[in-house]
Formats: structure tokens, sequence, C-alpha cells
């Protein structure tokens, strides 16, 4: 009569979930890795496709020139190029500071009525549509004003990008230790004073990030555009620059004329070309979108980036 | 076989450290509520001037509560109030004329973890006295240089002042600290478990420099580690908390004596591990 | 990480060797005092000088407050700096030793006892060999304290073969003392008080031993008896 064992029977226990366990596990990660490269496929299928279609529009010329009159091959999108730039920069200067002091109203106070109600508009805010922000502000400026404005475009790009910077400003403050903030104070410091030359930094890395993220974003929004910014063929940023340097005009009034006049956008080009009846121009319209595309990804990579030479300059 | 011709003289000596040094600070029934619960109650203590006077006491008593009240850290959580009276020099720091950031000038603090500013170790020394004022920059050169060399950290880092204080160990990045504090030049520095997020060598090096530094100031060290307690402290107070969970203190002495004849029968149990 | 400033290493535990320091420091000093006392009470017996081993048995309260006070600045340092290894058995070594002295000093004080109990009586016989052991005993000590400052292992493992010297000594003194005794039993009362003082220097001896085992202890960890000794 043979007794096995309660260790033998562990050891063949053991043996027997061995075999089964390599088994499992070769089947799960051969399953998963076959999922990412499913979900990762139409992401490489996009970006190939653009490049395929839009790669032969390139040319510097494309870069450089105004768009010659419909019909008539060559000419560029540079007017849509500095719109998209000037559009942008105007809505992150005007999301930037007041993202960045509500989220620091709202990290600190958490639990108040403004800073329950400031989370809450948040969610609210990043949730409306798009298109809905661009009629809002059509009524807020290109209305009173009555004519539409890289400024009111601005606006409007503002308004979508400042839920992601409170956020993402929030969210990274609430990382920094609060003993960071408390050996501030304790040294006599006042809390403005340790906000910003403290807290403000050693946050620094992910607001940046945040605000990366956002402009990414905005960059690629058509439709409060339409409403705002309406479109101009005809902007030429380096001749509004040069007439007004002849005319002895100051930097202000040239800051004005640019802010105050329709621009085109990236975006907003590709939509109206890709819409027209001419060939020369739906192909640039795909020229159009590989720069948007190519835009959006330098934005986001610059971000990580950011991220890496940050931490590495922090680790020394 | 011993003779026992001689007379055998027993003495029963009474071994009490005679360092009746002045009064830095002085506690009178002071109690700290958070809301309705009171967190400490008639805590009573005075702390002598140019000692290291270390609070030990299990989880939870309040070691850090008193000490937060000593520099007004605890006016931070809003729904704290004091009552009691906390003197610094014969002066009531909750009085009314007087002013926070005064208090915390005089009465610096040292965290349990390692807290430099993400900015470089000459702006972390130099971050106290610019608030206060303090912009030339050869002045603001002598009071890092100063500072660095009191904390035991100046030759390490004299080559390196514009390089980031993260980029210092975890030891060194507490003496950083410690130079922070000392560059407004306080007079009481208060330490919150300084050393409990570093390894023994680095410790001991903290205890060390703890043991120069109380040449110039007035030291107060909240700590877990009885041991370290034992190391560093001339005066050991040891809390409680009682029954309605308020924090209180059971016996106060020098350190020689704590450790080795404690009159409260809680604190002989406390350091000598029967129980916290 | 190849970036990481160094930390320079200087020893990080001053406080508890400055208290070994003073205790090294109090420990040869109670050893002098004791080492002056077996010299001063053998002198005082041999000259019949009542003053001064009156002074003796007066000096050795202070020993006993020294020893005790070196007691607790070792427990002190113990409860407090939490010595290991080499610091634990240094400390514990003291302890002992300054047990050892304080002894010691007890017997110098129980020569002086004797001293004064014989008052104006003569001493039975000139004093030779007596004051031989207490050179010798004061010399073993002295030595055997230095060595332990030192930690001078070597010394320590022969100074327990001297006392060799001082057990013979001691048997040269009991005989010649119960010759007398024999001849005339009248004399057994002052007899007998020498037998005690060379008892009392024998004792001496053996407790110097002590001493050096305690030595090579602190010095190497090592606890075991030198010599056999211990005639009585």
């Amino acid at each position: 009569m043979t007794t096995t064992s309660y260790s033998e029977l562990l050891k063949k226990g053991v043996e027997r979930r061995r075999v089964s366990r390599k088994g499992t596990n070769g089947f799960m990660l051969t399953l998963t890795g076959a999922l990412t490269v499913l979900a990762l496929i139409p992401l490489f299928w996009i970006i190939g496709y653009v490049f395929y279609k839009g790669g032969s529009t390139l040319n510097l010329a494309f870069f450089t020139q105004l768009p010659k009159p419909v019909g008539m091959t060559g000419g560029g999108v540079l007017h849509a190029i500095e719109g998209s730039l000037i559009v942008t920069f105007l809505a992150t200067i005007m999301a930037f500071i007041p993202g960045v002091l509500a989220a620091f109203y709202a990290a600190r106070n958490p639990n108040t009525v403004l800073g329950i109600g400031l989370r809450f508009s948040t969610d609210v805010l990043s949730g409306v549509p798009s298109i809905v922000v661009g009629l809002f502000a059509y009524a807020l400026i290109v209305k009173p004003q009555g004519h539409y404005s890289a400024l009111a475009g601005g606006v409007a790009l503002a308004i979508l990008m400042v839920p992601t910077i409170i956020r993402t400003t929030e969210e990274m403050l609430k990382l920094v230790p609060t003993n960071l903030r408390e050996a501030s104070l304790a040294l006599g410091a006042p809390e403005w004073k340790t906000s910003i030359s403290v807290l403000l930094p050693a946050a620094m890395d992910g607001v940046i990030t945040g605000v990366l993220l956002a402009i990414a974003r905005a960059a690629g929004e058509t439709a409060p555009l339409l409403f705002t910014t309406l479109g101009n063929e005809r902007f030429d940023l380096g001749t509004i620059i040069s007439s007004g340097v002849t005319n002895h005009q100051s930097i202000i009034q040239i800051l004005g004329r640019i802010f105050s006049s329709p621009i085109d956008s990236l975006p907003l080009t590709l939509w109206k070309y890709a819409g027209m009846p001419y060939p020369e121009r739906v192909q640039q319209a795909w020229g159009v979108a590989l720069i948007l595309l190519i835009l959006v990804l330098a934005t986001n990579i610059l971000a990580r980036v950011w991220i890496e030479i940050r931490k590495r300059k922090l680790r020394g | 076989m011993e003779m026992n011709m001689n007379i055998e003289v027993k003495q029963n000596k009474d071994f009490t450290v005679n360092e009746m040094a002045e009064i830095k600070v002085r506690t009178s029934q002071l109690s700290v509520y958070y809301g309705k619960f009171r967190a400490l109650t008639d805590i009573n203590m005075e702390i002598h001037d140019r000692k290291i006077t270390a609070i030990i006491g299990p989880s939870g008593c309040g070691k850090s509560t008193l000490l937060r009240s000593f520099n007004r850290m605890n006016d931070l959580t809003p729904s704290a109030h004091v009552e009691g009276k906390i003197e610094l020099d014969g002066e009531d720091i909750y009085g009314k004329n007087v002013d926070v950031v005064d208090i915390r000038r005089r009465i610096g603090m040292v965290f349990q973890r390692p807290n430099p500013f993400p900015k470089s170790i000459y702006d972390n020394v130099a971050y106290g006295p610019r608030l206060y004022g303090i912009r030339q920059r050869n002045h603001l050169d002598g009071i890092v240089e100063s500072s660095l060399k009191q904390s035991a950290l100046w030759d390490e880092v004299k080559d390196k002042l514009h390089q980031s204080g993260m980029s210092l160990s975890g030891g060194q990045q507490q003496r950083l600290c410690i130079a922070r504090a000392l560059a407004v030049q306080p007079e009481v520095i208060l330490m919150d478990e300084p050393a409990s997020a570093l390894d023994p060598i680095s410790t001991l090096r903290i205890e060390e420099l703890m043991h120069d530094l109380a040449k110039s100031y007035t030291i107060i060290i909240v700590t877990h580690n009885m041991q370290q307690a034992a190391r560093v402290s001339d005066f050991t107070a040891m809390m409680m908390i009682d029954e309605t969970r308020s924090g209180r203190m059971i016996e106060y002495n020098t350190t020689n004596i704590i450790f080795t004849r404690p009159q409260d029968k809680r604190t002989e149990d406390y350091v000598t591990g029967r129980f916290g | 990480m190849e970036n990481e400033i160094q930390e320079t290493q200087p020893s990080v535990r001053r406080t508890l060797e400055i208290e070994i320091q003073e205790l090294r420091d109090d420990l040869l000093y109670l050893g002098s005092m004791v080492e002056k006392q077996i010299l001063g009470a053998v002198d005082s017996l041999k000259q019949r000088d009542l003053v001064s081993s009156q002074k003796i048995i007066d000096t050795d309260f202070e020993i006993n407050r020294n020893r005790y006070a070196i007691e607790e600045k070792v427990m002190i340092a113990i409860a407090t700096q939490q010595p290991m290894a080499h610091d634990l058995r240094l400390l514990a070594s003291i302890l002992e030793i300054s047990g050892e002295l304080e002894r010691m000093g007890d017997y110098a004080k129980g020569i002086a006892t004797i001293s004064l109990r014989m008052k104006d009586e003569p001493l039975l016989k000139p004093l030779i060999d007596i004051p031989v052991m207490a050179q010798k005993g004061a010399d073993m000590l002295h030595r055997a304290l230095t060595a332990f400052i030192n930690e001078d292992i070597e010394v320590a493992r022969a100074i327990p073969e001297e006392d060799d010297v001082v057990d013979s000594l001691y048997a040269q003194v009991y005989r010649e003392l119960t010759a007398f005794i024999m001849q005339d039993p009248t004399t057994i009362k002052r007899a007998n008080w020498l037998l005690w003082v060379a008892h009392n220097l024998e004792r001496v001896s053996d407790r110097v031993t002590n001493i050096c085992e305690r030595t090579i202890f602190s010095a190497t960890g090592e606890m075991r008896e030198t010599v056999s000794k211990n005639l009585g």
C-alpha cells in the first residue's frame, strides 16, 4: 500500500499548475497582444492615409504662399497656418491665467460652495458641444462688434481650454506634498507667496503638460471658429505688419488690426476645401489635414518630452 | 570567602541632573481643539533654553499637535482653536497683537519627510531671507554659506549650490531643510520626526547635528523612536491619550531619569516597550 | 544617480564616544585613588600612624561615591545611547571594573580599620613581606588599568601570572605568623591582625586578575578565566 504524503501531493499539484499556468499565460499574452494591435490599426491607418493622400501636396509654396484664385493650381495655406497660430495663441493667453488661478482656488478650498461649484461647472463646461461654445462667442463678441475676428475665435477656444487647464492644474497641485506648503508657511511666507513661488513651480510640469494638451485639442476645433473667425483667404500677416511699420503704427495698433480681422485657421480651411467642387482644393485639403495632424502630434510629443526632461532635471 | 571587617556603606545618592537653564517656552493649561474635539488637554511644560526637549508617546497621542501649536501651524486648520497660553520669552504667542509671521520666523520647523522646494540649493536656503526683504547678493551669499555650514552640509554642496535641492540624498535633503530653517535666524527649532524617513546613518548624523545646534538654539523634537529621544534629548515629555482620546502629558523630566527611573508606570511600560 | 552629491563621513556617534571617554577617565581616576589607598593603608600601619589610617577610612567614602557615579553614568549611557558590540562590552566591563575597584578600596579600608584597632599595641614583627605585597598589588593594578584603557591584550594576559608571586608571599607571611602563634599563644591576636592584612592584600591581586579578564572580554569578546587563582 502506498501512502502519498501531503507534501508529495503538493508537489504534484504545483507541477500540474505549472503546466497549465504556462499554457494560460501564453494564450492571454497572445490575446492581449492581438487586441492591442487591433486597437492601434485605426490610428496608424489614419496617420498613414493622411500622409499618403496629403504628402504629395506639401512643398515649400504650400507653407509660404497665400491661396491662388479658385481653379488655379499652386498656392498655399500660409493664411491658415498663421491664423491657427494666432487664434490658438490668443486662446492660450486668455485661458491660462484664469484657469491656473481657479485651479489654485479649487485645490485649496475643495469643500466650499465656490469650490464645489467650480468643479461642477468645469465638468459641465468640458461636456458642452464646441459648436455651442462658438455660438456663445458669436453672441458675446461678434454680434455686438458687428464683425468676425480672431479675438472672438480666441475667446471661443479659450472657453474650451479652460476646463482642461483647471482640471490638470488642480490634479497637479493636489500631488504637491502638503508639507512643502507648510514648510513655506512655517518660514513665515504668506499664502499667495507660497502658491506662486513654491506650489506653482512644483506643479509646473503638470500644468505645462495640461496646457499643451489643451492647445492640441483646441487647435483641431472647427465648429467654434465657424461662428467667430469666419475665415479669410486674403489674411496676410506679413502685409499687415509691414504696412503697419511703414505707416509708423505702434505695436498695439498692429496687434489690434491682427486680432480684429476675420481670420482663417487650419481646421476651418480643411472643412471648407474638402467641400469644394474643385479637385485642386480637395487635394489641398489633404495637405492641410496632414499639417494639422503633424501639429497635434508634435504638441503631444512635446508635452511628453517636456515631462521627461523635467524629470531628469529634478533627479539632478 | 569575603572578609567582613569592612564597614559597608550604602549610599542612596540621587543623581538628578541639575541643569536649571533658562525657560525659553512655557505652556500653561494649553488645550487644543479641532471643532468640538479636544485634541490636547491642559499641557503644562517648560522648555529650557538651548536644550533639546523630546516629546514621545504612542501614535495619536497629540505629539505633533502640540509641536504645531508652538509656531501656530494649527492656525492653518480652520476648525482648530487654542485655550491656555504658550509663552515665548514670556510673551503669549497667541496674544492679540502678536504677528504670526514673526512667531514663525522665531520658531522654525523641520518636517518628517525632507521637503526641499523645487529650487536650487542656494534658493532653498535664501527663500526665507528673501521673504524678509533681503535681496543683496553678497548678503544672501553669506547667509546661505553660514546656514549650510551650521547644518553641516556646506562641504558637500559648496560647488553645487545651483543644482536642484532634489538632487541630494535623503539625509542631505533633510540637512538642507534644516539650513533653510536656520537662515531666518530662529530661536527655537521644531522638529517633527526629522529622521523617520532616513536610513540609520543619516539618522545618526541628524542627531549629532542636533547636538551641535543645541549650543545656539532651543530644539523641540517629536519622535516615535524612543531610542532617538533617549540619544539626543536633555529633557523628555511623555504623552498619552486619556479616556476621551485627548492628549495629556503624563510625565516630564530629564531624559536620564525618564529612561532610567521613570516615575509613572505608563512611562515605564512605554520606554521598556511593553506597550505603544 | 551618478550625479548624486557625495556625503562626507565623520563619526556619527560623537555623543556616545565622548561619554565613553569620560567614563574611561573616571575609571582611571578611581583606580589611582584605590592604588594610593592600598599603599597608604599599609604605610600607615607600618608607621603606626593612626591619623592617616583614619584618613584612609574617610577617603573610602569618596571612592564609593565615585563608583556609584560611574555606575549611574554607564546605566544612562546604556539606556540612552543604545551601545552595541564593542561599545556595549566596554561599558559592561567599566561597570564590572568599577565594582572591583570599590572592593579593593574596601580592602585598604579594612587594613586601616585593623591599624586603628591595634591602637598603641606594637607590631608583632617588623613588616617586610606585607609592604612588598602591597607594592606588588598596587603595581599590578596600575598596569592592569593601563592595559584596559589601551586594550592591550598581551599585558592583560601576562599580569595574572604575576599573581603567583603575591600568593607565595602570602604563604610566606602565613607560615611566619603561625610559627609565632605556636611559639607563644599570647601573640594570637596580634598575629591574626597581620594575617588579615596579608589576606586583604592577597585579595587585591586576585581582583586585578578579574580586571585583566574584563580587558580581554572588552577587547575581544572572549569571556574566560585567565589562570586559576584564589587560595583562600
